[in-house]
């Protein structure tokens, strides 16, 4: 009986998910009272098992295959799969992103066993010997659901940022195994065939304002005041679906339950009614400021502070503002 | 070519999501239905798909008889076929739903021959379970990759393009093969006139659902604690401004 963590890794550089992952699993292993081990995916992940032994995983499961040089969902489903097959683990932690879900999806569906994703919490009375009930988020965040897995061995993901990365040191240095997997053909079509890396930079998710305009904006063009806003801020602009769905701004600018989560020193909402799908992207803010007409916008009761006016002189007032006390 | 995508009816609520007192479903007395945004792409997607290479877009869901509401307002932007799989249930767990989906398409494919392409949302709205396409893909026994924010096709080899952390992915499945689709691939269409008169007449075929219960059992529905708030208003129109900056500063975004 015993906890087995996932390692999610990008051609060996260990994700932050993964090291929540970590500290969950050896807590549940800890209320089970049983041990923690973590598995690493590709040779390349090798180096990985000092950082993951520092989280206190008692033995580390090394998968080796030559084809798992690069991530394919497939081919680490498969290897976890057949991890799984080898050591019965009671529960089975990965990471709840997308290549985190995909991975316990792959393995599950392989395994024939249910799986929850993005769990919160699971069961504090679970010994291992009995279904495992979890909490976990539905709909992108707004609500959360109480579910029964109940199965021999019980697969789910962690939802990203719930559990603080905690290093603890294991009694003993972590045994290591390699494990080789067998993998054909049926799996070798998903892998990453090709990449372009990201240039480093600001974006949506990591800017610490954001200046996000809504339906009441009224036009692609009309986002030249955020835009400008933002600029003196040193921000990025944000937008609702209502916006993308008319074509005034691309997808990558959508904040909510099928855009970007952010978290914010500030999100300032300029006509957005904050649906409650928008409002899950946005509420992890550290401070919100709604500038709406109307006074009983969800966005406006929900939001720390507000103006109520109209975004069209409001927005270039506060620029004119700003620049008026930068001149001085 | 031929492509079939898996749609899901769901609730669209509004500023917030109720509960009906058992706990056991979202209290939809006063909404409507629609299904994800990642559905709407994929549909959109598919139709794209055929208006440059030709063949059909069949949508499938397994839901309620009313679920035949999601397959036409997919048929009025641009799908050709429909099948609904009825169960009296609202919602079935992740591993029977796969298993009648992919029963469902291996039947269709009995008669009508291969689907090219089988696409799904990368998650559906509401139980957001991130594995009924992984699994009907794996039955099917085809190639799936989730998350695709491109798919083209290539001399029968379906391009996916994926975003991560680390950059853009490119992934090359042979066909026929099975995708998770992502909002913002495209921006789906509106109805047209056209469309909406198709999908008033087009016939929505039925197939009958079958499966085993699997493992996840939901107990009870839940809302999040809500943050308490007692919004400061700063103020009415431009007058406003002032207290908006003085607020900036405080909050030591702008210096
Ligand atoms: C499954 C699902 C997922 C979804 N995912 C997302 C998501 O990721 N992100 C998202 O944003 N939405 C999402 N939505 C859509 C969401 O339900 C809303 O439809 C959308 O957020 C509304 O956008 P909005 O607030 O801009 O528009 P509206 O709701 O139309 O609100 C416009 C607001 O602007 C105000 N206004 C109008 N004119 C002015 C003016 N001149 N000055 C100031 N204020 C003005 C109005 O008072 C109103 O409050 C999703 C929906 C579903 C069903
Ligand atoms: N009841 C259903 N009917 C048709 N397709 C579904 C159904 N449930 C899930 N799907 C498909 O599977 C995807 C993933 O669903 P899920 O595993 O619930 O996140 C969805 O985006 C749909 O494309």
């Amino acid at each position: 009986m015993t906890v087995l963590a996932v390692v999610e890794h990008d051609r060996g550089n260990i994700t932050s998910a993964s090291l929540g992952v970590l500290t969950a699993a050896r807590n549940l292993a800890k209320q089970m009272n049983t041990k923690f081990e973590a598995l690493t995916i590709g040779a390349n992940a090798d180096r990985l098992s000092e950082t993951v032994a520092n989280f206190g995983a008692t033995t580390v499961h090394q998968a080796h295959n030559t084809m798992l040089t690069d991530f394919g969902p497939e081919a680490w489903g498969e290897s976890v799969a057949q991890v799984v097959r080898k050591i019965s683990p009671s529960v089975v932690i990965g990471t709840g992103t997308e290549r985190g879900h995909e991975i316990i999806a792959q393995a599950a569906a392989r395994l024939d066993l249910p799986a929850a994703m993005n769990c919160l919490e699971f069961d504090k009375n679970f010994d291992g010997s009995q279904p495992l009930d979890v909490v976990r988020s539905r709909w992108g965040g707004s609500l959360m659901e109480e579910s029964r897995i109940d199965a021999s061995i019980k697969l789910v993901t962690l939802a990203n940022h719930v559990v603080e990365p905690q290093e603890e040191l294991a009694t003993s240095p972590a045994t290591i195994s390699v494990i080789d997997v067998q993998l054909d053909e049926s799996v070798s079509q998903s892998f990453v065939q090709d990449r372009v890396e990201r240039v480093a930079g600001v974006t949506l998710a990591t800017s610490p304002v954001v200046v996000s305009g809504g339906r009441g904006v009224g036009s692609a063009e009309a986002f030249a005041p955020l835009e400008e806003l933002a600029g003196l801020l040193n921000g990025v602009v944000g937008c609702s679906r209502a916006v993308t769905n008319n074509g005034w701004r691309n997808h990558t600018d959508q904040v909510g339950q099928t855009g970007t989560r952010i978290a914010p020193d500030i999100y300032i909402a300029c006509g957005i009614s904050g649906a409650i799908q928008h409002w899950v992207g946005a509420m992890a803010s550290k401070n919100i400021l709604a500038i709406n007409t109307d006074a009983q916008a969800n966005i406006v009761t929900k939001a720390g502070y507000a103006v109520i006016g109209d975004l069209h002189v409001v927005v270039p007032a506060i620029s004119a503002e700003i620049r008026r006390r930068q001149n001085k | 070519m031929n492509v079939l995508v898996c749609v899901k009816r769901v609730p669209a609520p509004g500023a917030r999501i109720n509960i009906t007192s058992d706990g056991q479903q979202v209290d939809t007395a006063f909404l409507g239905f629609t299904v994800s945004p990642h559905e709407e792409c994929a549909v959109e997607q598919a139709v794209q798909l055929i208006e440059k290479h030709g063949g059909d877009v069949t949508v499938l869901t397994l839901g309620p008889a009313e679920a035949e509401e999601q397959l036409r307002t997919a048929v009025s932007t641009g799908a050709t076929k429909a099948v609904l799989v009825p169960i009296d249930a609202t919602d079935w767990d992740p591993q029977k739903t796969a298993h009648a989906i992919a029963k469902v398409i291996g039947e269709l494919e009995a008669t009508n021959g291969k689907y090219d392409l089988v696409l799904f949302g990368n998650e559906s709205a509401d139980s957001c379970g991130y594995q009924v396409g992984v699994r009907s893909a794996l039955k099917l026994g085809r190639p799936i990759v989730n998350g695709a924010k491109g798919l083209e096709i290539d001399n029968g080899v379906a391009v996916i393009r994926r975003e991560s952390d680390a950059g853009v992915e490119i992934y090359r499945l042979k066909m026929p093969a099975c995708v998770g689709i992502k909002e913002g691939i495209n921006l789906p269409r509106y109805p047209t006139m056209k469309g909406r008169l198709a999908s008033k007449k087009v016939a929505v075929d039925r197939s009958e659902a079958s499966g085993e219960n699997g493992g996840l059992k939901l107990i009870t529905l839940r809302r999040p604690p809500e943050r308490a708030s007692n919004t400061v208003i700063l103020g009415n129109g431009p007058d406003a401004a002032s207290a908006v900056v003085d607020l900036l500063e405080e909050l030591g975004v702008f210096k």
